[in-house]
């Protein structure tokens, strides 16, 4: 065999090897998919029972509590960002590092300082490598979040918000996360989570028409037991932990999403590169035979020659 | 037909149990409560404890809930916890090893857990 068609042969077998491995990449990014998004529906009626009493409580009482009531000057906000730990997802973790700078960047111009938090180990070494600070991070569970997570990140973030502005509270609590709308498409979305703004409370994701219906809804005159103020405090931290927890499952049904599309591209081009590849030792191997046949004849026309020149 | 209120029994990653029931009992910060369809609208503050809800068909339903709320409107009740177990699905020895266990390490949480969880298998 001769040298351009070893080469050839190595570098198809070593694409092959590189196909099989994105292939199955790709399949189990499929199979985690459905059973992220399985998470996500379970998830849903916890999420839509929370908010419908939050929104009951909102309007329903004039209680005055630090995390409905919008601040007059805020000076602070928290901004939680939501990537993966792992790559080979395409441009997922960079899409929404990049609308967390943009968020970022509005709310400086609006004059408030930022606070970043980050879930995932991409972030936290996006902004490691840039030596931004950090206020908190979490990294490991990004694959499959349970609400456990969710409570652990949640944490830091409730007290920061309960915190006073002068010792470094935050007034304003955004997340900013890729929100799971089907198989193909994902998109990088910021939502401010604290304080609540009534149109927020109303079902998310839903166009205006839907919202102005839900605003027209009257909510009953709610009995508070033990008090109003009591139930608002305990309902809220479990608002934002639900809030959360809805964020990272939709993140991971993205996350596994983005990583099917992207091996499965490279799966398609591995199979373009061997085509091409066998193609090309197809015509070394042709090239050598050709010129393996002309040696033979150019050899035995140079014999006979000199068979019949000695015979003479 | 009998009057009957709608319950929704959700778990913060699943939905528990849902169906029709005559009462429901459970407890709130401020002491036990017994909600009948045609209560005023209620919003409260559940402790962990055993909720027990008497359906239409005259069964029992009891189920441990760790903390959370209890929100009733429009003749339909949700109950809403982090944790909630019905009390069929609770392993009770699990359970009470699990509160020697807790008993023995000193941790309050997961003492509170297993005593809610025996005291729901009791009442059933």
């Amino acid at each position: 065999m001769g040298a351009q068609l070893r080469v050839y042969k190595r570098r198809i077998k070593s694409v092959t090897a590189t196909k099989k491995i994105t292939k199955a990449m790709e399949m189990i990014a499929a199979s985690r998919i459905v059973k992220a998004q399985r998470q996500v529906t379970a998830s849903t009626p916890y999420a839509t029972e929370l908010t419908r009493a939050v929104t009951a409580v909102a309007t329903g009482s004039n209680t005055k509590h630090p995390l409905t009531t919008e601040v007059e000057a805020p000076v602070r906000a928290a901004v939680l960002l939501i990537t993966s730990d792992r790559g080979l997802a395409g441009g997922y973790s960079s899409n929404a590092i990049k609308a967390a700078e943009r968020l970022t960047e509005r709310l400086r111009s609006e004059g408030k300082e930022v606070d970043t938090y980050i879930v995932g180990r991409k972030g936290v070494a996006y902004y490691g490598f840039r030596e931004r600070k950090v206020t908190d991070s979490w990294t490991g569970f990004t694959d499959s979040p349970t609400y456990a997570d969710a409570k652990k990140v949640a944490g830091p973030l409730i007290e920061a918000v309960q915190r006073d502005t002068a010792d470094g509270g935050v007034d304003e609590l955004h997340i900013v996360f890729t929100e799971f709308f089907s198989m193909l498409t994902q998109t990088p979305v910021e939502n401010r989570l604290l304080p609540l703004s009534l149109a927020d409370t109303a079902e998310e994701g839903d166009d205006d028409k839907a919202d102005s219906a839900k605003k027209d809804e009257i909510l009953p005159l709610f009995d508070f037991e033990p008090s109003a103020e009591d139930v608002l405090d305990a309902l809220l931290p479990r608002y934002v932990e639900s809030r959360i927890y809805n964020a990272l499952l939709q993140a991971a049904a993205s996350k596994h999403a983005a990583t099917r599309r992207a091996m499965k591209s490279a799966t398609d081009n591995a199979g373009d590169l061997i085509k091409s590849l066998s193609r090309l030792a197809n015509a070394a191997r042709q090239a050598e035979i050709t010129q393996e046949i002309s040696e033979i004849v150019g050899g035995s026309s140079a014999l006979a020659d000199a068979t019949a020149g000695s015979e003479k | 037909m009998a009057a009957e209120l709608h319950v929704e029994l959700v778990a913060a990653d699943r939905s528990v149990w849902s169906g029709e029931a005559t009462l429901v009992v459970a407890r709130t910060t401020s002491g036990d409560i017994g909600v009948m369809p045609g209560h005023q609208p209620l919003l409260g503050v559940l402790e962990s404890g055993p909720v027990t809800i008497r359906t239409t068909d005259g069964g029992t339903v009891v189920a441990a809930v760790h903390g959370g709320f209890l929100s009733f409107a429009d003749n339909k009740l949700s109950l809403l916890a982090e944790i909630a177990e019905l009390a069929d699905e609770i392993d009770a020895q699990r359970a009470e090893r699990a509160l020697e266990r807790a008993k023995s390490d000193d941790d309050d949480a997961a003492e509170r857990r297993a005593d809610v969880r025996l005291r729901a298998v009791a009442v059933r």
